[in-house]
């Protein structure tokens, strides 16, 4: 450990060390990514599904969704997915570490993804409603021409926020077993015990994850949908 | 092995998950007051006038903002000892989520402080107020009200964020509920009972955050009015 301190040693001691451990921290990265795209596609579903619920007039509709939302709302992502990776096989529901974790963290975004749908939804003006209606659009075509395209450069902004908040959620997936970039860092660490560079480097992927690839892409999304509308995003 | 929900298991445990409680709203307790004061020095660090300073400010909470607060637990935890640093669990805990929510924090003020008129500014400068005169007596009363919801749903979110301190070993509901289960090779009671403890105390809280919200938006409507 005092090798640590060696203004030289640091940076022999890094490579050699990317040297040996990068590649199964790249694999670990892979997993990271496969977990946040299904957990990703899930909970958007999740959300749109839920958001429309909650804005039903069919008092059972929308209590269901109001009680899944506070449900997985109120309570600790991680107290989830211990619950389905550890209980759920008390209930011969035996679902793998990979599933489970895409499962819990879906059905928990999906609950904040929701609330952010139903908002968006309400923050359509009213008159675009009645123009729609009044020009005898049929429901579908209203839904699907004039609504939904005005939606989504209201929900995208928080959305992004959300997924992000998801990529650093996928993190405790390492928790169930599943072999992600943080289940390898930890494992690294245990053998060699050059924390810094395990956890810095992990630290660092997620960064360059986050910064460089998904909220670049999310902002791509939030000027197509702007453009869409015929609102130009800078 | 029995299946299905055993209360007399129930009952012998939830001692144990109730004094475990009582840690976890500690560490939420404890990790939230670091955390209002770190976001006020990350707030401070923004308005320096410095550029470098703040472009160094900027990029720092970005990465702490970007990256999960887990990795960022076991960095605290196992690389301050070979910088000769030993701090105990529960310490290495609270100062990350002091950090990481810290980080968050400054948003919030941050948006607080920029919710309050810019004419507000004006006329205090116009009636010749000292700028700590204007933030004392005209700003920070304005900009209170705007942060709290933000506040109190950073202090909900910190709260259910606790259970990762398990992770490194600190003695709170999550990790009595691992070891209770582990011990007697049950997860099904203990889990649940984190899940319900959660819920009984954060639903009612974020109701709370909710009505507080509400009484804001409409005091600030009287204020626009």
């Amino acid at each position: 450990m005092p090798g640590f301190y060696k203004s030289k040693g640091i940076t022999l001691t890094y490579f050699e060390f990317l040297n040996e451990h990068g590649i199964t921290l790249l694999l670990g990265t892979v997993t990271t990514v496969k977990v946040l795209v299904c957990s990703m596609i899930l909970y958007v579903i999740i959300s749109m599904i839920f958001g429309l619920m909650r804005l039903s007039k069919n008092s059972i509709i929308q209590g269901t969704a109001t009680v899944y939302i506070e449900f997985f709302r109120g309570t600790s992502l991680l107290v989830q997915l211990f619950w389905a990776y550890y209980v759920l096989p008390f209930f011969g529901i035996s679902l793998e570490a990979f599933t489970a974790g895409v499962v819990a963290l879906g059905l928990n975004f999906g609950a904040y993804g929701a609330e952010i749908v139903r908002a968006g939804i309400l923050a359509v003006p009213k008159g675009q409603w009645e123009a729609a209606h009044s020009l005898n659009f049929t429901p579908a075509k209203r839904i699907k021409r004039i609504i939904i395209p005005q939606i989504f450069p209201i929900i995208l902004p928080p959305a992004a926020n959300l997924t992000v908040e998801l990529l650093k959620a996928t993190a405790l997936v390492a928790l169930v077993t599943v072999v992600d970039l943080t289940f390898e860092a930890k494992q690294i660490n245990s053998i060699t015990w050059l924390s810094a560079q395990c956890f810095g480097t992990a630290l660092l992927i997620y960064y360059i994850m986050a910064r460089f690839a998904l909220v670049p892409f999310l902002r791509w999304l939030e000027v197509l949908a702007a453009r869409k509308v015929g609102k130009e995003k800078a | 092995m029995e299946m299905g929900w055993r209360w007399d298991f129930t009952y012998e445990i939830l001692p144990q998950m109730a004094i475990a409680t009582l840690n976890t709203i500690l560490a939420a307790g404890v990790g939230y007051a670091i955390a209002l004061i770190v976001g006020l020095f990350f707030l401070l660090a923004q308005r320096t006038p410095s550029k470098i300073f703040n472009w160094v400010n900027r990029e720092l909470v970005e990465f702490i903002r970007s990256t999960p607060l887990l990795i960022q637990l076991f960095f605290v935890y196992f690389v301050l000892p070979q910088f000769g640093i030993t701090l105990s669990a529960w310490v290495c805990g609270m100062i990350t989520i002091g950090l990481h929510f810290g980080t968050y924090m400054s948003e919030v003020y941050r948006g607080a402080l920029e919710g309050v008129s810019k004419t507000q500014w004006e006329a205090c400068r116009a009636l010749n107020f000292s700028t700590i005169y204007t933030y004392r007596r005209i700003v920070l009363p304005q900009a209170f009200p705007i942060a709290i919801p933000g506040m109190g749903n950073y202090l909900v979110g910190i709260f259910k964020d606790t259970p990762l301190l398990s992770t490194i070993g600190v003695a709170e509901l999550f990790h009595a509920a691992t070891a209770v289960g582990g011990y007697n090779y049950r997860y099904l009671e203990p889990y649940t009972l984190v899940g319900i403890i959660f819920l009984t105390l954060s639903i009612p809280a974020a109701m709370w955050v909710r009505k507080l919200e509400r009484d804001v938006n409409i005091s600030q409507g009287k204020i626009k009015k």
